[in-house]
């Protein structure tokens, strides 16, 4: 257990000394258990399903990790966090990664002290408006009231905007995407802003979704993905390259209906590296042969998974975008495995 | 004192230390203390520690970066390109701002409940306790965020207001919605020092002759020129200066309305004052009536130009114009533009902290009330002295004694708990510094200190100040 970051001033107890640089991945094997960031609830990204098991396309990432370190995806301890609260939850060690919509920014990276590990979704921040409102441009929202959830991104690309345009508007502080859909719902807000999928996402959870529109302006680039704490780049790179696997399998075709097959061994070394068949990635990593294997096996690579949380099929709706792969067109692209 | 008896002077020796009284307490003391260094020591170090595994400095440099966010409720000018230590200046001032309101606002429920719970009227008293037991055991949380689903569901919005289905309300200067409640601000104009100059007169007049009539009761026991006269020679005056600008019409319209208001003044009075008033000195009679005067100034440049906007409305614009205006909320694009709007979330925080906390102030209210012999009551209606009197002269006064000392510590306990503003959104100093500004910086060791230290130094000046007060009005033992 690393020591702790933040403790109020006054009478402040950090108890138990020790390595604050500890292995991480030693910590999860003793612990048996990944520690997860998680949202509070978005759905299709992260939310309890009606077993109260978490699920989505955030979660997948925990899940892939999980599977590759611990052999069970379904070791993982969901720590749900708010935008104020996810980067003290991971600096102070109560969370091992972070997986929860997270903009990759300069700052963030660097002064924060964090890495990214990869983007798991390349997104933009949209605006979301009742259709009786009868707005069809961000541009036309001078003096709009907007809710906008505090310590994100969002929050100062909405302050950029308005300002760049020379229009005004008036912030509702809100803590989390729920505070945020009822607050906008009760009329209380005229536009809500987030990421553009979280947008999906929320009006997909509406009674009359048609009743809203998504402005066409994106006002910013959103690279969301999972990161862990900075000077671990050992646990950094398990995690990065659980992720990248799941990508590289949707590239190379190996799904969760083949891989059983395919770990029989094929033409394409690379496949047989990825699924260890061939090579010692896992060792190098400090993990079993099979990581990978386990980590794809967990909820299917890239494609399946966006298709069964977030895809045209889901009711959250969204297109591949610039989600799709690099051969597809899209952004989405694994550095080789060798 | 003979010397004989001193016992022979023996050298020190170490195990004294222990075992002599003289030294064990200084011993004790001495031990603590390098106890307690170490413990500070270790703590800093292990602090310095992590930073430095993480990377980390310890800085106050963030304070004097730019922002980028912005804040909907700023008593200053403030925004995005602003920086982080004016955020927190921004956030220091609402949290001020909600916690004097809700002090204000405390008392006078406090008051009333408290006296009211001791009433002989069954359902009132039952009434003040099931307020007062009500709102005593249940989270403050939880009526912070009643408070505000009440006011931001039940209230239209501003769309409402332009397609007819809500109505602003006074003379179409105020609207509720479900953003908050929008009301008229004052504009000053070329001649509003001719209004400052007849408030400075009036106020010396009320002051002198309150003063006079004060004298006037310490030599014949005549009661003295009431709060609310004094108060109203302040508002009359002004109000007439400020009218005539307008012309002799509105000046007379004016007088009319005077009139019933000051009818309707006097029969609340009635009720309203037995409860309220409590005269301990001179002194505080003249300060009473500065706050009387105050209020006085506050209609003088806010509910007049209120009812100048209704008297145009009636009557058409006259030939002057006054000094000072109404900036009226109107319908804007999405919002209510003009005025101030008063945001749910400072009306929600307000509400229930003041009603949260005036159950406890009302607690105290009767326990300082029944620590009042019964004896004085009934001296006093020997006396032939009615309830409402003898409550205002006799009880109150000397329940002050207890009800003071434990009022400070609900003070403290109210302007704490304002940070919970964080629940509704109220941009305090929590939500700034504490919250966003940490966020975006990563400095949560510097602004949790900085925190700390603003709680720490507002709780020891409310507790200075209301040390100060209690000393004035204390039992006086000489």
């Amino acid at each position: 257990m690393k020591k702790p970051l933040v403790f109020c001033a006054m009478g402040a107890l950090a108890l138990g000394a020790g390595m604050a640089q500890a292995a991480t991945l030693d910590d999860v094997k003793a612990r048996d258990v990944l520690n997860c960031g998680t949202n509070t609830g978005l759905a299709g990204f992260a939310a309890p399903n009606a077993d109260g098991v978490w699920e989505g396309f955030d979660v997948a990432v925990c899940r892939a990790v999980a599977a590759a370190v611990l052999g069970d995806p379904m070791k993982v301890n969901f720590v749900p966090t708010t935008g104020a609260t996810r980067f003290t939850a991971l600096a102070s060690g109560e969370i091992d990664m972070l997986s929860r919509v997270t903009t990759w920014t300069f700052q963030r990276d660097v002064e924060l002290k964090f890495d990214f590990v990869g983007v798991n979704y390349y997104d933009g921040q949209g605006f979301i408006v009742p259709t009786a409102l009868g707005v069809t441009s961000a541009k036309e929202l001078d003096g709009a009231t907007v809710c906008i959830q505090t310590g994100t991104t969002t929050e100062l690309n909405l302050a950029d905007f308005f300002r760049s345009n020379g229009i005004s508007y008036e912030p509702v502080p809100i803590e989390t995407n729920a505070e945020g859909q009822q607050q906008y719902l009760a009329g209380t807000c005229d536009a809500y802003t987030t990421d553009s999928s979280g947008l999906a996402a929320t009006r997909a959870t509406f009674e009359n979704p048609q009743d809203h529109i998504i402005l066409p302006e994106i006002i910013s680039k959103e690279p969301l993905g999972p990161l862990v704490r900075h000077g671990d780049s050992d646990w950094a790179d398990i995690v990065r390259w659980s992720f990248f696997a799941l990508v590289a399998a949707e590239e190379f075709g190996i799904t969760s209906a083949n891989i059983e097959e395919l770990s029989a061994g094929t033409d394409n070394p690379e496949v047989n590296r990825i699924l260890g068949v061939e090579g010692n990635l896992g060792a190098q990593l400090g993990l079993d042969a099979e990581w990978a294997k386990r980590a794809i096996a967990a909820e299917g690579n890239y494609g399946e998974i966006f298709a069964k949380y977030l895809g045209v099929d889901t009711p959250i709706g969204l297109e591949r975008g610039l989600n799709a792969q690099w051969t597809e067109g899209g952004l989405q692209y694994a550095p080789p495995f060798r | 004192m003979s010397l004989s008896t001193q016992p022979p002077k023996e050298p020190f020796r170490l195990g004294q230390l222990l075992s002599d009284t003289r030294y064990r307490s200084i011993t004790i003391q001495v031990v603590a203390l390098v106890l307690f260094a170490l413990g500070l020591w270790w703590l800093i170090g292990n602090t310095a520690e992590n930073l430095k595994n993480l990377g980390k400095t310890f800085s106050f440099d963030f304070l004097g970066q730019r922002s980028n966010y912005d804040i909907n409720q700023r008593l200053i000018p403030y925004d995005s390109t602003s920086t982080h230590g004016r955020a927190a200046l921004v956030g220091i001032l609402n949290t001020l701002l909600v916690a004097a309101m809700g002090c204000v606002l405390a008392t006078v429920i406090g008051v009333i409940a408290g006296v009211l719970r001791l009433s002989k009227n069954w359902l009132i008293a039952r009434l003040m306790t099931v307020y007062i037991e009500g709102f005593r055991n249940v989270p403050l949380l939880l009526w912070i965020l009643l408070i505000f689903a009440l006011v931001s569901e039940s209230a239209p919005a501003p769309r409402a207001f332009a397609n007819g289905d809500a109505n602003m309300i006074l003379w179409g200067t105020m609207a509720i919605t479900n953003r908050g409640i929008y009301v008229p601000s004052p504009v000053f104009t070329h001649g509003a020092w001719l209004i400052a100059a007849a408030f400075v007169v009036a106020v010396g007049v009320a002051a002198w002759l309150r003063r006079k009539s004060l004298r006037e009761q310490a030599a014949t026991g005549k009661p003295p020129l009431p709060l609310w006269q004094a108060a109203g020679v302040v508002l009359g005056l002004t109000g007439l200066v400020y009218l005539l600008q307008g012309g002799i019409v509105f000046t007379l319209l004016f007088v009319v309305q005077l009139a019933i208001i000051a009818a309707i003044f006097i029969y609340v009075r009635r009720f309203v004052r037995p409860a309220l008033q409590y005269v301990p000195s001179q002194r505080a009679s003249a300060t009473a009536t500065a706050l009387g005067a105050l209020t006085a100034l506050l209609w003088a440049i806010y509910i007049s130009p209120a009812l100048w906007h209704m008297l145009t409305g009636v009557f058409g614009t006259p030939a002057f114009t006054p000094s000072i205006t109404l900036d009226v909320p109107a319908l804007g694009g999405f919002n209510f533009t003009g005025g101030f709007n008063v945001r749910n979330s400072l009306v929600a925080l307000w509400l229930a902290l003041s009603l949260y906390t005036g159950a406890f102030i009302a607690e105290v209210v009767r326990s300082g009330i029944v620590a009042v012999p019964k004896g004085q009551s009934e001296a006093a209606a020997a006396l032939g002295m009615p309830a409402s009197r003898s409550m205002s002269l006799v009880i109150l006064p000397q329940a002050m004694r207890v009800i003071v000392p434990p009022m400070i510590s609900q003070y403290l306990n109210l302007t704490k708990n304002s940070s919970l503003a964080i629940a509704v959104g109220y941009m305090d100093v929590r939500a700034t510094l504490g919250g966003i500004t940490i966020n975006q910086t990563g400095r949560e060791l510097e602004g949790m200190l900085l925190m700390g230290v603003f709680y720490l130094a507002l709780s020891l000046i409310i507790a200075a100040a209301g040390n100060w007060f209690n000393a004035r009005v204390k039992l006086k033992e000489r």
